[in-house]
């Protein structure tokens, strides 16, 4: 049935050519000596620390700061391949707004039976509190990150649709900024398109996404982070100072007059734009977990009263959740019309009976996800696990099917990364960041390309042993 | 527009700062009178402690005052809040929550700091290795001052970093004199007689002052001349005068900048008019321990006053 | 029968209050056979931030208790015309989905001991008859939880009160809700006034629960009082559960303790 996939390669077409997007970057490659660039690698790594793009880890010592390790050799993507990735996700992004709309309007979807309602009445993402409510602009997802992952020269599939608080876009952007010093002569002789609006994209975005009863001139926009232990931290307050908003937290903020606002040196200030990093959960302890200390109690009523727009909208998470996503080809068509340009992975749910036997059956060559899990955990790689492994998840499997969906192990494409011993393949993935603004959808060209480090390994999570690359895509 | 957080966290990340290097100071000094005079060398480091105002803290894990301990109890003590390791782990904490308000070179500088103090101090000091050691920490510190000088806009985020450096500064020379103010004290008996000089040249040491000190005084070392030095002249960086009219300054500009006068800006006119209204003849009239007590009781009130007024934490 | 009603609710806090919110949901809407025809809510020691309609379109207001106050009272008053429809609240509005109802929620979760219930009533009663069977449901629960004020909180789930067999009509309406989800019926939980024929004076608001028929729509059961709703019900909101439809909700940061204190008069 699943037959031993080859890995495509996307540098090498053959051991000594390069495939046309890669040829330039191969012959400069060719050329330079390895020494040379194990050194930058070294000197990649400095600069990381000296600017303090860490990540704290869950569950260790708060002083130990790690880094992502970060590979020199880019991924690189041709201009067509680009505008074809392009123009599935700003489809796929439309559907998910329409969708999230529907869902917390009408439910014309559940009405028209394209999907089940038990996926959404059971499902903790799915906020009833945003029943009704019309998200300022229309937009419910205002950042998304989409997870791709590629088999083959014409082969991209939606791994995962990050519409909650994706994170990682400031590792595209100082990755960049670091192969731009290091290398900058590959830059002249390569037409690679900037990565570095964002930022101001993402301001502009957020902007017009104002309430419509706004202060007034310039709306304020502000970071909600969840403070200085928070692993993505270094992002939060990049983002905040690239934009140039306030970075706050739950203790600068408070309710007056009917707003959301921030305590400065010269008192109370309202917010227009809250672009928060904290998770639904903790959002507002007044309406959600009364325990969050991380939240603004009441935000959800100013935003429900129409003074501030919270990006992403709460509730989106329902757009991302995995018991969802084998129906995103449906949702897709369902609110577009057209089929969906980018495809998904084969998914199995084991809440159904035919669909759990068979995953039961054909175990150790598959990936088993748990339906609210991220990050990577509580997750079985079927062909990385062990026997034994594999029978304490067949037990986990057979208690709660309904808890989990399976996928067959994608044969991922491979890029080379530079190992002691020269360049050697590794698998990646892709996630591009998407911005959602009223009028328009724009999707930066580049993205975070996450790589597992360890050969032979499919697991590209940062907590797991990933690393990250530049992006490069090409003009046209 | 400035949260009240960050102008806090920026006044910490500058008090910090301070801390660390005068903390720094305090050990060079401390071991340089040990170096010299081996038998004063107990003594001089119980002073070091309590200058540094961490006698309970340091009794608490010590019986004596050994040098190895003392050394490693003020720059990577554990539980010693104000040990160099500490103080500059609190900076830079700090810095991480004010960073959208610093540049770039502030923080990697800050960062670049903490990353090395770090490193070398994740192992004891061993005595000859201090002056090194103390220096590289010196070093890192003024890259950062530096950074803040050379690369920040002169807004309310520099008054508040530079108020933290100089309440932090004024504090901490005021203690420095406290402590060794019966060295100070002119007293019948001792007219005439060869007054320790060790003990002057510890104190203009703990706040770098000897070379200037000497400089501007031709050799001529006398109690009313150190304490004046140290207090009324405002030529001196570390002097409680300089201090007071540089957070005199920094204030005015906040409320230059945000067009309101706050309590705060009265206590401290209140400071410098008496500061500037002594003369070390009527300090030491009134009592010098009295005057230096004042000085960091204000002071304290003063910052108290800062954080309230600017909404610090609420 | 027009009702006219007098709700003042007082908190008391030991402390001066530094920072508290209140979330009311105090206000009735017109429609289902009821007629606001003047209504009212004035606060002391509090200010209103703002109002909206929540996600069951209930009326919500949220309050911000003046900084430094010990006491806050909310009066809530009017007037309110009401038909008697024999318990029918009839069709379905707002976009939350009657789908919805249908979950349970960590209020209303079922544990074995109203799992037990459920099968009980299924199998004593005739699933033909829907509107015997929840009445018969509506008289077990009566039967088997006394109503005894003091001795369950607001935050005691279904089925806890039901295990304990005493509460108050808050316990009555979400076991009641639990157990007719439990047989397969959307149900929701409503908060409101009910004029009492002996006496004026009242501790509590009241609630009961509606059950979703499809051809009848919602139907109110008051487990309390062993009748379906008349016209001496005033409904004010609804919710899934007794947090959706919580009159009062609030959150207060620092120290000390507060007292809750009802007066409530509805009279014709």
């Amino acid at each position: 049935m699943i037959r031993k996939p080859e890995t495509f390669d996307e540098m090498l077409a053959d051991p000594h050519t390069a495939r046309s997007p890669y040829s330039a970057y191969f012959n400069w490659f060719g050329s330079e000596n390895l020494k040379h660039l194990r050194r930058k690698s070294a000197d990649a790594e400095a600069f990381f620390r000296r600017i303090g793009i860490t990540f704290n880890v869950y569950g260790q010592d708060e002083a130990d700061e790690r880094l992502i390790p970060f590979d020199i050799v880019p991924r690189i993507i041709a201009a067509d391949e680009w505008t074809r990735l392009e123009r599935g996700t700003e489809q796929r992004v439309r559907a998910i707004n329409a969708f999230l709309h529907d869902i917390y309007h009408r439910q014309e979807i559940i009405r028209a039976g394209r999907i089940p309602r038990e996926i959404i009445a059971g499902n903790a993402a799915y906020l009833p509190e945003m029943i009704g409510v019309d998200p300022p602009g229309g937009v419910y997802t205002h950042v998304v990150g989409v997870d791709l992952v590629r088999t083959g020269e014409n082969d991209f599939f939606v791994l995962e649709d990050n519409a909650r608080t994706p994170s990682g876009v400031s590792y595209m952007l100082e990755n960049r900024e670091t192969m731009l010093q290091m290398f900058p002569e590959l830059f002249t002789q390569l037409r690679v398109r900037p990565v570095s609006r964002y930022p101001q994209l993402l301001r502009r975005s957020l902007a017009d996404c104002a309430p419509p009863g706004f202060s007034g001139g310039k709306p304020t926009v502000a970071v909600l982070t969840p403070g200085i232990h928070n692993s993505a931290y270094f992002e939060h307050s990049f983002l905040a100072d690239q934009m140039g908003a306030e970075l706050v937290e739950s203790q600068d903020l408070r309710i007056e007059n009917g707003r959301v606002v921030m305590r400065t040196t010269e008192g109370y200030h309202p917010i227009d734009v809250l672009y928060r990093r904290v998770d639904d959960e903790y959002l507002d302890p007044l309406t959600f977990n009364p325990e969050s200390l991380l939240g603004v109690p009441g935000i959800m009523d100013v935003y429900r009263a129409g003074n501030i727009t919270i990006a992403n909208a709460p509730g989106t998470g329902i757009a991302d959740d995995k018991a969802l996503y084998s129906y995103m080809p449906e949702i897709v068509e369902f609110y577009t019309g057209e089929s969906a340009i980018l495809k998904n992975v084969p998914t199995w749910r084991c809440s159904e009976a035919d669909s759990l036997a068979y995953v039961l059956e054909n175990l150790k060559d598959l990936v088993v996800k748990e339906v609210h899990g991220s990050g990577g955990y509580g997750m079985l790689v079927g062909p990385a696990a062990s026997k034994k492994e594999l029978a304490a998840f067949e037990a986990k499997l057979r208690a709660r099917p309904g808890n989990y969906i399976a996928q067959p192990t994608l044969a991922l494409s491979t890029v080379p990364i530079l190992t002691k011993s020269g360049l050697a393949p590794r698998h990646v993935d892709l996630r591009p960041f998407v911005l959602v603004s009223p009028d328009r959808i724009d999707m930066t060209p580049g993205g975070l390309t996450r790589v597992a480090l360890k050969k032979g390994s499919l697991v590209v999570n940062s907590s797991q042993g990933g690393g990250t690359k530049d992006t490069w895509v090409l003009e046209g | 527009m400035m949260l009240g957080k960050t102008a806090g966290g920026l006044f910490w990340m500058f008090r910090y700062l301070e801390r660390a290097e005068n903390t720094a100071r305090l050990l060079e000094a401390g071991w340089r009178i040990a170096l010299t005079r081996s038998g004063a060398a107990p003594g001089e480091w119980q002073s070091v402690i309590a200058t540094a105002g961490m006698t309970s803290a340091y009794l608490a894990e010590h019986e004596t005052y050994d040098a190895a301990q003392v050394i490693d109890f003020l720059l990577r003590g554990k539980s010693n809040p104000s040990s160099v390791l500490n103080s500059l782990a609190s900076a830079r904490s700090n810095a991480r929550t004010v960073r959208t308000a610093l540049s770039s070179e502030v923080w990697e500088a800050t960062n670049e700091c903490w990353m090395e103090a770090k490193s070398i101090l994740s192992r004891p000091i061993s005595e000859r290795n201090l002056h090194d050691t103390l220096a590289k920490i010196r070093f890192r510190s003024a890259v950062v001052r530096g950074a803040l000088h050379g690369t920040m806009l002169r807004n309310d985020i520099f008054s508040f970093a530079r108020l933290g450096t100089f309440i932090e500064r004024s504090d901490n020379t005021a203690r420095i004199l406290d402590v060794k103010y019966y060295v100070l004290l002119p007293s019948a008996s001792l007219v005439g007689t060869m007054i320790d000089n060790a003990q002057w040249e510890t104190i203009l040491r703990s706040v770098s002052a000897e070379q200037s000190y000497h400089w501007l005084n031709g050799g001529q070392t006398s109690p009313l001349g150190i304490a004046d030095f140290l207090i009324l002249d405002r030529r001196m960086p570390r002097s409680l005068s300089f201090c007071c009219l540089k957070i005199a300054d920094n204030l005015a500009q906040l409320e230059q900048e945000y067009d309101s006068r706050k309590e705060c800006h009265d206590m401290s006119d209140e400071i410098c008019n008496r500061m500037f209204g002594s003369t070390i003849e009527t300090i030491f009239e009134g009592g010098l321990h009295e005057f230096l007590s004042k000085s960091i009781a204000d002071m304290g009130q003063l910052a108290t006053l800062i954080e309230a007024d600017y909404r610090f934490y609420r | 029968m027009q009702l006219r009603i007098n709700h003042v609710t007082t908190y008391t806090y030991s402390e001066p209050v530094f920072y508290a919110l209140q979330q009311l949901r105090l206000t009735p809407r017109s429609g289902h056979g009821q007629t606001v025809l003047e209504w009212s809510s004035v606060i002391s020691g509090g200010t209103k931030q703002l109002s909206f309609d929540d996600q069951f379109v209930n009326h919500t207001e949220l309050v911000l208790v003046d900084e430094g106050v010990q006491t806050i009272e909310i009066v809530s008053s009017g007037v309110v015309d009401v038909v008697d429809r024999h318990g029918i609240t009839g069709r379905h509005r707002g976009f939350a989905p009657v789908w919805l109802f249908e979950s349970a929620t960590p209020m209303t979760e079922a544990g074995p001991n109203l799992r037990q219930l459920a099968r009980e009533v299924k199998s004593e009663t005739d699933s033909g008859d829907v509107l015997g069977r929840l009445h018969a449901l509506s008289a077990r629960i009566a039967q088997s939880v006394r109503y005894e004020t003091g001795r369950t909180e607001v935050t005691t789930k279904a089925e806890s009160a039901l295990a304990a067999g005493h509460g108050v009509c808050q316990d009555h309406a979400q076991i009641m809700i639990s157990v007719a989800r439990l047989l397969g019926h959307p149900a929701r939980y409503v908060s409101g006034y009910l004029m009492m024929n002996d006496r004026v004076e009242q501790d509590a608001t009241h609630a009961w629960c509606e059950v979703w028929d499809e051809t009848l729509g919602w139907i109110g059961f008051d487990v309390s009082n062993g009748i379906a709703p008349d016209d001496r019900y005033v409904r004010v909101a609804v919710g899934r559960d007794s947090r959706d439809a919580a009159p009062i909700m609030g959150l207060r940061q620092g120290a000390g303790t507060e007292d809750l204190h009802v007066s409530l008069q509805v009279q014709q």
